[in-house]
């Protein structure tokens, strides 16, 4: 089904939203000073914990709250003032929110009804929907007949199928278990390349947000971390906060000894290590070292000594726990069957790559 | 914090919303004037008195001087029903056309005439001396009882009375000042009647509270956690908890009667007593009792239910005695909700109406004390309605404590679930005497209800116990056809209303967010702490003279519309409550997706909303239907003779001791309520789709 309308870009200009603490009974900034430019077709991820402002920032977007501060753009148009009803947006629910008194093609069909859309009409973009989603032949199915997976299917047909300007994902896997999980998610971003539709996604879950996002937008405390494509926020992060909410993370503190062209030594308790940067820094300034488990090896020869605390084989690597001095590194040894493995107590050394570090 | 706009922005929304507006506006307009504007006309006749100043008739100008009227407000042979001119003297200048009331030497005669001085000279017009206006009737009806020789005879099989002695020139009419005093508080907190009155109803409200509390505490118990082998005996606990819905509230009132009274069937002929006396306090307690003590049942049992049972095993285990675990686990979490189901019966005793009227004797209640003070001759409106406040504010306050201090209370100790199945109590020495307590009760209770079709069946009760047709052949001859229309007519008509109204406000309480919800929330929920016969005389005092007595709405004074206005009002809280619940169930998303599609409120309401509360929609129409059918209290003040209500027929021929016509009410009665529920039920089987939604599970 080719996407009959542009994708919408959405654009947030300086958007707060105030709310009372029901405790203190203080205002706070669920969301503080957010701006954000989305361009039309690419889809992008709203990421953080729970209470960081991502779900109140996409329930602005839709229209079921108001912000307190700023302008929301949808296409260029501010739409502050529209209610959920009359702004170009679907939103694929948690919980699915499907119809339960009508049918599957009943409940794909509801939003094209309300837009008075011919009869005939309905019938094949609901098909052709329902096709695109991989549903063809349940229309008559009721939805509480339908699995988990399958009533998300729904869900994201009845938002699609209005051709929206912009689709909106409020935590649509939580609800399904571990697999589908996986299926689903490359299943929503081969439709949304397909279509080439804009899309607003809003997760908790980090390796969902890596995996399905043109871009990710990491928010804590109503205000943006962090934003830039997987890759930027993986292996560049601008905070101790976004480097350990993206993935498991080690930090080193040392400070700067000499900082060169694409390369810092930083002096650490146990020795001096070099580390890739992205901007130069002064000697004697405090830093930290960013380690990416993955990146580090153990071996009997390396850059810095350590002692094994915890040595545990988990299939496809084996996950050690090493102490650097006072901090705690962790490390995972891919492929361990051919590796020499060592064991609690063991003094041994660990080494990167001065690239695959980040400095902060 | 700078400057917030999304309060602004929210306003734009809501008024981009017309369907949403129009329909909040509609139901505060609708609320307000069908429950606070009464309430509040209460609270102001309560402290507003008249300064009044007399005039008497000099003179007749033209027309008949007094109308007769038969008891159903026809008029009598030769009467006369058009207005009469009179001269007032003192003359009055400059009168605009006014209501004013006309009072004769003994009291009230009519509620209202028509002032005017269209004509020259001032004249006065008594134009609403008719057949609509209840209170001519009542007032006339009280002269002639000081008439030496009342004149009366029959037209069709009914006694009309024919009052002489009231000359034209013993009337006089009152121009009014207003003016606010607190008096009439400290009035009738003198006045003896009222004392009495208050000590009564508050003595009753206490015993059958108590005695209901125990008893359902007992049926519950016996129910969740004896081992209960009869088919039979369950069968009779669920009937027992569903005859209250069905009944209408004085039946057992004429049972008792019938079974205890002087002539009972079992005081006389069983016991041989001849001057049983069943009337006054005991009779009230226990005819309330084995009224309301089902709904106790049911609630504690909802309780008993949410009671892990591994608490109790817990104890036991601890080496606790069964009645120890009682003592010291079960009536400690119980306790909030004990007290919360012992208020919501002390309230529903406070202002039952019909078993006091009928069984009570010379035992007053605040209710019917009321009720006598404002149909009565004396006509105290400040008195009456100071007493309403009285038993409004009695009856408001312990609401509130009920719903806000122990619903909570009880929520928080009894929210678990029970986590398995209890073991039930095998024991022979507590099975046999508990389960053999709550049969013997039963048994009593459908006793009761057995001999009401009785009552109607047998020739002459105490007498003759030969069967008969004749009290249902009375019962037609006399308006029995017209009273069932009218019932079910005006109860079919508020029922639609009343489940639409009820879903409408809780979907906007359960789902919307705007300014003015709370008082939504409060007012519908407010009704069911106003007892009927306070609602009575509330729209008596709000709509007798129109709306602040500017005469605005004064037609829907006397009609079936303000019948079943109260219908309404009446029903609105329980089945406001019943889609509150269902709505809390419901997954707020699914609204907000429909609404995220691009349907506006009213759409969301009819094609997502209302089709998933469906079961508490058809309920609501049905416990309307059964509620209208069955009330008293209100519409006993407002029913003008032009309707005849199957209740009100039945409390008139009970007062008048005809109580084979009355049994014969009831047992059609009876069966038209229960026909009304097995239908609901049946159209839930076959439509209600909601239960299949809602079973299934959030995967």
């Amino acid at each position: 089904m080719p996407a009959n309308k542009e994708p919408k870009g959405v654009k947030l200009d300086h958007i707060s939203k105030i709310y009372k603490d029901p405790k203190t009974g203080k205002d706070f900034y669920a969301v503080h000073d957010v701006n954000l430019d989305i361009t039309p077709g690419t889809f992008v991820t709203l990421l953080g914990p729970s209470g960081c402002g991502k779900t109140t920032t996409l329930r602005m977007i839709a229209g079921f709250e108001s912000p307190d501060e700023g302008e929301i753009y949808l296409g260029g148009e501010p739409i502050n003032a529209l209610t959920p009803n009359k702004r170009d947006t679907a939103m694929v629910f948690q919980s699915y929110a499907l119809f339960p008194h009508y049918n599957v093609f009943d409940n794909v069909a509801y939003g094209l009804r309300l837009r008075k859309v011919p009869k005939n009409e309905i019938e094949k973009r609901v098909t052709d929907i329902l096709s695109l989603v991989e549903l063809s032949g349940m229309e008559q199915r009721m939805t509480n007949q339908l699995s988990g997976g399958q009533q998300q299917r729904v869900a994201l047909a009845r938002a699609l199928v209005v051709e929206p300007g912009v689709l909106l994902f409020y935590e649509p896997l939580s609800n399904l278990d571990a697999k589908l999980r996986v299926q689903m998610r490359t299943e929503i971003r081969r439709i949304q390349q397909k279509l080439g539709i804009t899309a607003i996604y809003v997760t908790h879950d980090q390796s969902e947000a890596m995996s399905i996002s043109d871009n990710i937008i990491l928010m804590r405390g109503g205000v943006i971390a962090q934003m830039g494509s997987p890759t930027e926020i993986y292996y560049h992060p601008q905070s101790e906060f976004v480097a350990d909410f993206i993935g498991e993370c080690n930090f080193l503190k040392g400070k700067v000894k000499e900082s060169g062209e694409t390369e810092t030594i930083v002096s650490l308790p146990e020795g001096a290590v070099s580390v890739a940067h992205d901007r130069k820094r002064t000697p004697n300034e405090d830093c930290e070292i960013v380690l990416r488990p993955e990146a580090i090896t153990i071996s009997d020869q390396g850059q810095l000594p350590c002692q094994v605390e915890l040595s545990c084989f988990m299939r496809s690597y084996q996950n050690y726990h090493v102490r650097v001095g006072e901090a705690l590194v962790k490390i995972t040894d891919n492929c361990p069957i051919n590796k020499k493995i060592y064991h609690v107590g063991d003094h041994a050394f660990i080494s990167f790559d001065p690239a695959c570090a980040h400095l902060l | 914090m700078a400057a917030r706009q999304s309060a602004s922005l929210d306003r734009k929304k809501f008024f981009g919303d017309p369907v949403l507006v129009i329909t909040i506006l509609v139901l505060f307009i609708i609320l307000s004037l069908f429950i606070l504007y009464p309430l509040a006309m209460l609270l102001v006749d309560s402290v507003l008195v008249r300064n009044t100043e007399r005039y008497s008739i000099a003179e007749l100008v033209s027309g008949a001087p007094i109308a007769y009227y038969t008891e159903n407000g026809l008029p009598a042979e030769n009467g006369y029903t058009g207005a009469i001119t009179v001269k007032l003297s003192p003359a009055q200048d400059g009168l605009e056309e006014k209501f004013v009331p006309l009072y004769s030497s003994k009291g009230l005669f009519a509620h209202r005439a028509t002032l005017s001085d269209a004509q020259s000279g001032k004249t006065l017009y008594i134009k609403s001396v008719n057949s609509k206006d209840k209170t001519v009737f009542t007032a006339i009806s009280d002269l002639s009882t000081v008439q030496e020789t009342p004149v009366t005879y029959r037209q069709n099989g009914r006694i009309i009375k024919k009052m002489d002695g009231i000359e034209l020139t013993d009337l006089c009419v009152e121009l009014n000042a207003d003016n606010w005093t607190l008096d009439a508080f400290p009035r009738i907190f003198r006045d003896y009647t009222f004392n009495r009155a208050l000590s009564n109803t508050l003595t009753l409200g206490a015993i059958t509270g108590l005695g209901s509390l125990l008893i359902g505490l007992l049926f519950a118990y016996v129910d969740v956690y004896v081992h209960i082998r009869s088919r039979f005996a369950k069968k009779l606990f669920d009937v027992v908890s569903l005859l209250p819905v069905v009944s209408p509230p004085f039946v057992l009132s004429l049972s008792m009667i019938l079974l205890f009274g002087r002539s009972g069937l079992i005081t006389r002929k069983v016991l041989g007593i001849y001057d049983a006396d069943i009337y006054g306090l005991w009779g009230i307690v226990i005819v309330q009792t084995l009224t309301f003590f089902p709904v106790e049942y049911l609630m504690l049992k909802g309780l008993l239910k949410n009671i892990d049972p591994s608490m109790e095993e817990a104890a036991r285990d601890m080496g606790a005695s069964r009645w120890k675990v009682f003592t010291t686990v079960t009536l400690p979490l119980m306790l909030p909700g004990l007290g919360n189901a012992f208020l919501v019966t002390f309230i529903e005793s406070v202002a039952d109406f019909a078993n006091p009227m009928i069984i009570g004797g010379s035992y007053d209640t605040l209710a019917t004390t009321i009720y006598v003070r404002i149909t009565g001759g004396t006509y105290d409106i400040n008195g009456a309605s100071a007493m309403a406040v009285v038993l409004l504010v009695l009856t408001f306050g312990l609401f509130m404590i009920q719903k806000y201090v122990l619903e909570k209370k009880t929520a928080a100790t009894l929210s678990g679930k029970a986590t398995r199945a209890r073991m039930l109590i095998e024991d022979k020495s507590v099975r046999y005497p508990l389960s053999a307590f709550c049969v013997l009760v039963s048994i009593f209770v459908v006793l009761m209800y057995v001999a009401i079709p009785f009552g109607a069946l047998f020739k002459l009760w105490g007498r003759d116990y030969s069967l008969s047709t004749k009290w249902f052949a009375q019962m037609f001859r006399e308006g029995g056809w017209q009273a069932f229309r009218d019932s079910f007519i005006l109860s079919l008509i508020a029922s639609p209303i009343t489940a639409l109204l009820s879903m409408i406000i809780s979907y906007l309480v359960v789902k919307r967010k705007f300014k003015g919800k709370a008082f939504i929330e409060f007012v519908s929920m407010l009704a069911m702490a106003v007892p009927g016969t306070v609602l009575g005389v509330g729209f008596i005092r709000g709509f007798a003279g129109g709306v602040f007595r500017t005469g605005f709405l004064q037609g829907i004074y006397g009609t079936g519309l303000i019948l079943i206005i109260v219908f309404v009002v009446r029903s609105l809280p329980v089945g406001t409550r019943s889609g509150i619940s269902a709505l809390r169930q419901i997954d707020k998303s699914i609204e907000e997706s429909a609404y995220d599609m691009g349907a506006g409120s009213g759409k969301v309401f009819t094609s997502v909303t209302l089709p998933l509360i469906k079961d508490s929609f058809f309920s609501g129409l049905a416990t309307t239907f059964v509620r209208s059918n069955t009330a008293i209290s209100a519409v006993i003040l407002l029913v003008t003779p032009r309707y005849l209500l199957i209740t009100c027929r039945i409390n008139e021929y009970a007062e008048k001791g005809e109580f084979g016509v009355a049994c014969a009410y009831a047992t059609i009665l009876i069966l038209i309520t229960y026909a009304a529920i097995l239908i609901m039920n049946a159209v839930l089987k076959r439509f209600g789709t909601s239960r299949k939604i809602n079973g299934k599970e959030n995967a």
